[in-house]
């Protein structure tokens, strides 16, 4: 089974071809049918190798040479190992449900064809990404979703907003690859091989601290916040809200997006050896947890809301990572996949109703008109929020104690994020469905709930929201952590360097208290002011306060970056075109040229037609000849 | 299979061309597929060693050293097939095209074919540089007579500029041939001299002028902009697909193997003069106006990369350099016929007057898009596999100049994706309301291209397996000398 | 012959040549002082001839009879430029009305 994996990524490439090759030949139903069809095949191989596979070691696939120059030889090989394994089940899974749900949410657009062709080339190349054997085969899958991600963001692309935000977000994307790129070069340099087989082992026998560990953990962060959504590159994935809503349910919350802290899980040895890289995570993860979370709090746009929800809560997995949660980490890639592509497609579902509304001012008393996705999207909200025994809980729970014992100062500003997330959350569910529908008469009489193939995906995702956290119940709550052991053979080195957690029972006991407490709270705030008081958020041209206006416009990132970057480079190239290359170096080589014919100008004057001057001139020169060989001999 | 007859038969072919004027395109076509399948069947014949194969040395002016003497290496042989697969494409790209004096057109391109593959294969000093010479004449009447608006006076800025940086080649040439102990222009001779340090010094430069300004490397490059941009794209293809590439073979085959010392001594004001260029480049092309103007101001940013892969002089770097030669070669024709489509149909340059083509034309859109993917070196595209070599490459040199280098990455997206964006997303207007599909010998184009791109990003393995092992010969003769 | 020579000898040699040193300095001021042609053309016959004096001077005093033997070629080439010189000066008489050589100032630039 295990020899069978490059199935895997097969069936979806096959379905990118026949969708790709026949959208307009092909009857639409066929077409989501066939696109449908190949993930979950993909998923059923994923699930037979994921019951099959029991081995404490990795097996590789080798397919067949890729590059081979020199010292640098890189196999197109695949690597199944539970890490891997998770992943393929995550990405072919949801993305099953996701396919399922476009299916209907789709039906109505002409691109029906190209968007399931372009979505299963997304789930190959995510697929290539987990499987990668290497460093190169991952970086192909991950500059491959990126252009996945650029082409469904710019899906709409007549309109010039959305086909920029795809620049967008490939462009920053590339920033962070290009550090990606270098890390792996410098991995090669270093480890003489890119492949995951080879690297770690020498990584192991290193140092804690070494220098060379440190730039080559950097650079990969520096990729990881490019595709992952972290400070400074952020700002492109809520742009990315311009795509179809399943494609920010797939790529921008459940698999894409992860990629980043798959590859710092991936990669975990060489980051437990960099402490100062390991820092640097932590702080850079939280401070973007907590700016989406402020930002989120004033976002009218649903998909905005969700979209900086989902930076805030990467930023989470990445303080899990930065203070050594690799479990937890992980454990919260999979229970955000979960709830956080049952929210996006739960909002799709309401746009759908709404007749492409995506503004919540305009929304309101939903629930009612929508039970299934108001229901589905209620167990999405109390999950994110991190309310027991939902599956957010443990996943935030874990992380949250690993960073109490590590620094009590992130746990406090991290735990005042997690009050900021259940507060935004259920301002969204208030807004959405609760009060009475502000939208217009129209809409109104649209309104409907969704088909069986968009509430089917909701429904199974809300149980998965609400159950898939016993997956990881931790020791304290008298449970076996079944994750955690099932994937210790992937951080058993970095475990035994950093030590497990060593609070005691009552500690725990008293985090998840203050927590619990907190959301709560949070939750019952929100309550009052949306609910209650039946607050609704001002319109664009209301003056705001200075705070609200500050986190109401993102805190002019755009403006920041364009101002600090776009504009001056921009200036410069008209620069280096207009006086550099053009008055400048072409100056010099135009002078070069013009210089003889300057000097001839010059000189023709001497030609005065006047022959007694030439006779004149002549003699003259004739004089002085002779005059110079009578003085030189 | 004899050399000659490869060497030759476009010859012969632009002859016919002549003389059957009224099917000049096919005549044209069927030649350059058949040199091509001279080209294949030499490649089945070809042991991928370091050794020089298919040979001619035929006696030429033996009283002053020169003879006719050609072979074929790995390098050379994946010049070849650069030359033989992109002239079959170039000259398929003017079929639905209608131009003045046509059979004069087709059979200059294949006069030019023919002195390419004289420069990528001659083994004599003499023979490069009449090849080198050869090469410029069919490209100056291609400029000047089917150019645009300002052709004559770019074109004689072209001329005067590489003729100038050629003539200090001359200068270096003739030196080396007075240096040799029996007065010859044969290569083995020029890398058998030892000359001093200091005289490789001053002629690295001569060398370097005409090399540099073919390339071109920056700040030789003034010309390339105005030529590619004024030039019919039939003859921008030629320039920039392949006639640049005999700046970089120089680099590899003439420059560093003849003058190691004066390399050593140079190598790193050449190197950061390359990396300007990518850089420079790119940030020029950011906002440029004009469609052909931003395509040859980003193939000056990609040869930068070419150019500094060759002069870090490892495995990986020149690996990288050749391969990349080739993807280039690809892609820039895929850009620039594009672009032709586009303009012809337009009848503008200005990309702020396009707009919303990919709606009506969903096989442009497609075929531009792979085209720009393989430009911006995405994985699983050709354009990856060369810049990931040639930044690994100047990566082993030195880790700034790779992260330097490496800007070409985020800049290539950023121009290349803004264009695409101004030219084929966003709302259709006037203008372009009216655009027609690709469709006949303009989809055959681009479909070999983009299949090009795609193959040769999936598989590479077998093109770098033709040059491997004539990179490591060369690199093991430049460093026995240099360890000295 | 001999007497011939003899009797050259007579006279020494420095006052052949500060004759003809005069007579040509002459010639050179005539080319360069006057307008009319024809003078000009004069003044160029009397250096050549002063060149033609100092031929048979010295082929004289050298006993070498080629420098006379050059004196014919010389005035056989003056001959011949006076007839090509005088024709010019005709036609540009019959154009311009004038063999003022300023007039002739159009050959510049």
């Amino acid at each position: 089974m295990i020899d069978l994996v490059w199935l895997i990524p097969l069936f979806p490439f096959i379905g990118f071809l026949i969708c790709g090759l026949g959208r307009n030949v092909l009857p639409k139903a066929l077409l989501g049918g066939i696109a449908s069809l190949a993930v979950i095949v993909s998923f059923a191989v994923s699930l037979g190798i994921f019951l099959q596979f029991d081995a404490k070691t990795a097996a590789v696939v080798n397919l067949f040479d890729w590059i081979n120059v020199g010292t640098i030889n890189i196999p197109f090989a695949f690597q199944i190992d539970q890490l891997s394994i998770l992943m393929l089940l995550i990405i072919t899974g949801i993305g099953s449900l996701i396919h399922i749900y476009s299916t209907a949410y789709m039906s109505h657009d002409a691109g029906f064809g190209k968007f399931f062709s372009y979505l299963n080339l997304f789930v190959f190349f995510m697929l290539l990404l987990v499987l990668g054997e290497n460093y190169i085969i991952m970086f192909i899958g991950w500059e491959g979703v990126g252009l996945c991600s650029y082409l469904l963001i710019g899906f709409w692309y007549t309109n010039g907003e959305y086909a920029d935000a795809a620049k967008k977000a490939f462009i920053m994307n590339r920033i962070g690859d290009l550090g990606f790129l270098i890390g792996v070069f410098v991995i090669i340099a270093t480890f003489g091989s890119s492949s995951f087989s080879a690297v770690f082992p020498q990584a192991q026998a290193l140092v804690s601290g070494d220098t060379t560990l440190t730039l080559i953990t950097i650079l990969l962060f520096i990729g990881a916040t490019g595709k992952s959504a972290q400070l400074p590159l952020f700002t492109w994935l809520p742009d990315a809200m311009a795509g179809p809503t399943p494609v920010s349910a797939l790529i921008h919350a459940a698999t894409m997006v992860t990629a980043g802290i798959y590859m710092i899980a991936r990669s975990n040895i060489l980051f437990s050896l960099s402490p100062v890289t390991m820092s640097i995570i932590a702080v850079v993860g939280l401070a973007t947890a907590i700016i989406a979370a402020i930002i989120a709090l004033t976002q009218t746009d649903i998909k905005k809301v969700l979209a900086y929800s989902t930076v805030s809560q990467l930023g989470y997995m990445f303080l899990g990572l930065g203070v050594g949660a690799y479990t937890g980490a992980f454990f919260h890639v999979l229970t955000h996949a979960f709830f956080k592509a049952l929210l996006f497609l739960g909002a799709g579902s309401v746009i759908h109703a709404m007749s492409n509304e995506q503004d919540m001012r305009n929304m309101g008393g939903l629930r009612k008109k929508l039970p299934t996705t108001f229901i589905t999207m209620l167990a999405g909200t109390i999950a994110i929020s991190g309310l027991p025994p939902f599956a957010g809980f443990f996943s935030k729970d874990e992380i949250l104690a690993h960073v109490f014992e590590h620094n009590v100062v992130l746990w406090v500003i991290g735990v005042l994020g997690a009050l900021l997330t259940a507060f935004y959350m259920f301002r969204m569910m208030f807004l959405t469905f609760w009060g009475s529908f502000r939208g217009t008469e129209e809409q109104k009489h649209h309104l409907h709930e969704s088909p069986a193939a968009m509430t089917v995906p909701l429904i199974v995702l809300a149980i998965l929201s609400v159950v898939g956290g016993f997956i990881g119940v931790p020791e304290a709550l008298h449970g076996s952590h079944w994750l955690a052991n099932y994937l210790s053979p992937i951080f058993e080195a970095s475990n035994s360097r950093l030590g497990e957690l060593s609070l005691s029972h009552a500690t725990e006991y008293a985090l998840m208290a203050v927590s619990v407490v907190g959301v709560i709270i949070a939750i019952a705030i929100a309550y009052v002011k949306y609910v209650k008081n039946g607050h609704v958020p001002l319109a664009d041209s209301e003056a705001r306060p200075a705070l609200a206006k500050l986190s109401y416009h993102k805190f002019y990132f755009d403006e920041f970056y364009a101002a600090l970057i776009t504009k001056p480079l921009d200036a410069l190239s008209g620069f280096f075109y207009k006086t550099v290359d053009k008055s400048g170096i072409d100056g010099i080589v135009n002078g070069v040229s013009k210089a003889p014919v300057e000097a001839s100008k010059g000189f023709r004057l001497l030609q005065t037609g006047n022959v007694g001057f030439y006779i004149f001139a002549m003699v003259i020169g004739i004089v002085a000849v002779l005059a110079y060989s009578f003085f030189k001999f | 299979m004899n050399l000659l007859i490869l060497l030759f038969f476009p010859l012969v072919g632009s002859i016919a061309v002549l003389l059957n004027r009224n099917y000049a395109k096919q005549t044209a076509l069927i030649s350059s597929i058949i040199t091509l399948g001279f080209a294949v069947s030499m490649l089945c014949n070809f042991e991928a060693d370091a050794s020089k194969q298919f040979v001619v040395d035929l006696a030429w002016m033996p009283q002053f050293g020169i003879s006719f003497k050609a072979g074929i290496d790995g390098i050379s042989m994946l010049m070849v097939l650069l030359t033989t697969v992109l002239t079959p494409l170039i000259i398929l790209s003017g079929f639905n095209r209608t131009f003045k004096h046509t059979s004069a057109l087709f059979a200059l391109i294949l006069f030019m074919q023919s002195a390419l593959l004289v420069v990528f294969t001659a083994l004599d000093a003499f023979l490069f540089y009449v090849g080198w010479e050869a090469a410029l004449i069919p490209i100056y009447f291609i400029c000047a007579i089917w150019g645009g608006a300002d052709r004559i006076k770019v074109t004689y800025k072209f001329f005067i500029y590489t003729f100038a940086g050629s003539l200090f080649m001359l200068l270096g040439i003739i030196y080396l041939h007075l240096q040799t102990p029996g007065n010859t222009y044969d290569l083995q001779a020029f890398y058998a001299l030892n000359l001093d340090s200091s005289t490789q010094a001053w002629l690295f430069w001569c060398f370097f002028a005409a090399f540099a300004v073919k390339i071109p490397i920056f700040p030789f490059h003034t010309w390339q902009p105005d030529t590619y941009t004024e030039s019919p794209t039939i003859g921008t293809m030629l320039l920039g697909g392949i006639m640049l590439k005999m700046g970089i073979y120089g680099l590899v085959r003439w420059l560093i193997p003849v003058l190691p010392l004066g390399f050593a001594e140079w190598k790193e004001l050449a190197l950061i003069l390359c990396i300007i260029g990518v850089v420079y480049g790119s940030i020029i092309a950011f906002t440029q106006k004009d469609i052909k103007r931003l395509i040859a101001y980003s193939s000056i940013a990609h040869v930068g990369l070419i150019a500094a892969g060759v002069f870090t002089w490892n495995l990986q770097g020149l690996q990288g350099a050749m391969i990349q030669m080739l993807n280039h070669g690809i892609n820039v024709i895929g850009l620039f016929f594009v672009a032709d489509i586009i303009i012809n149909r337009l009848n503008t340059r200005e990309i702020a007057l396009m707009g919303g083509i990919a709606k009506i034309a969903p096989k442009l859109s497609i075929t531009f898009l792979i085209v720009v993917l393989g430009a911006v070196a995405l994985p699983l595209t050709n354009g990856f596999i060369g810049e990931f070599l040639l930044l690994n490459g100047v990566f082993q040199f030195n880790i700034w100049a790779a992260a330097i280098a490496g800007l070409t990455i985020i800049f290539s997206a950023v121009y290349l994706l803004r264009m695409y964006k101004n030219v084929m997303q966003g709302t259709l207007n006037e203008l372009t309301g009216s655009f027609k599909d690709i469709h006949g010998s303009e989809l055959v184009v681009l479909g070999v291209v983009c299949a090009l791109i795609i193959v040769i990003g999936v598989y590479p393995q077998p093109i770098l397996h033709i040059s491997e092992a004539a990179v490591n010969g060369l690199i093991g003769e430049v460093n026995s000398k240099l360890a000295f | 012959m001999d007497n011939i020579t003899a009797t050259i000898q007579v006279v020494p040699l420095n006052h052949y040549i500060l004759l003809s040193a005069i007579i040509f300095t002459i010639g050179v001021i005539g080319v360069l002082i006057r307008r009319n042609a024809i003078i000009i053309f004069m003044s160029v016959e009397l250096m050549l001839n002063a060149v033609n004096l100092l031929l048979t001077a010295f082929s004289a005093y050298s006993g070498d009879a080629s420098g006379q033997v050059f004196v014919f070629f010389i005035m056989a080439l003056a001959a011949a430029e006076v007839a090509v010189g005088l024709a010019i000066i005709v036609m540009v008489y019959r154009n311009t009305n004038s063999i003022d050589i300023n007039v002739l100032n159009r050959l510049k630039w």
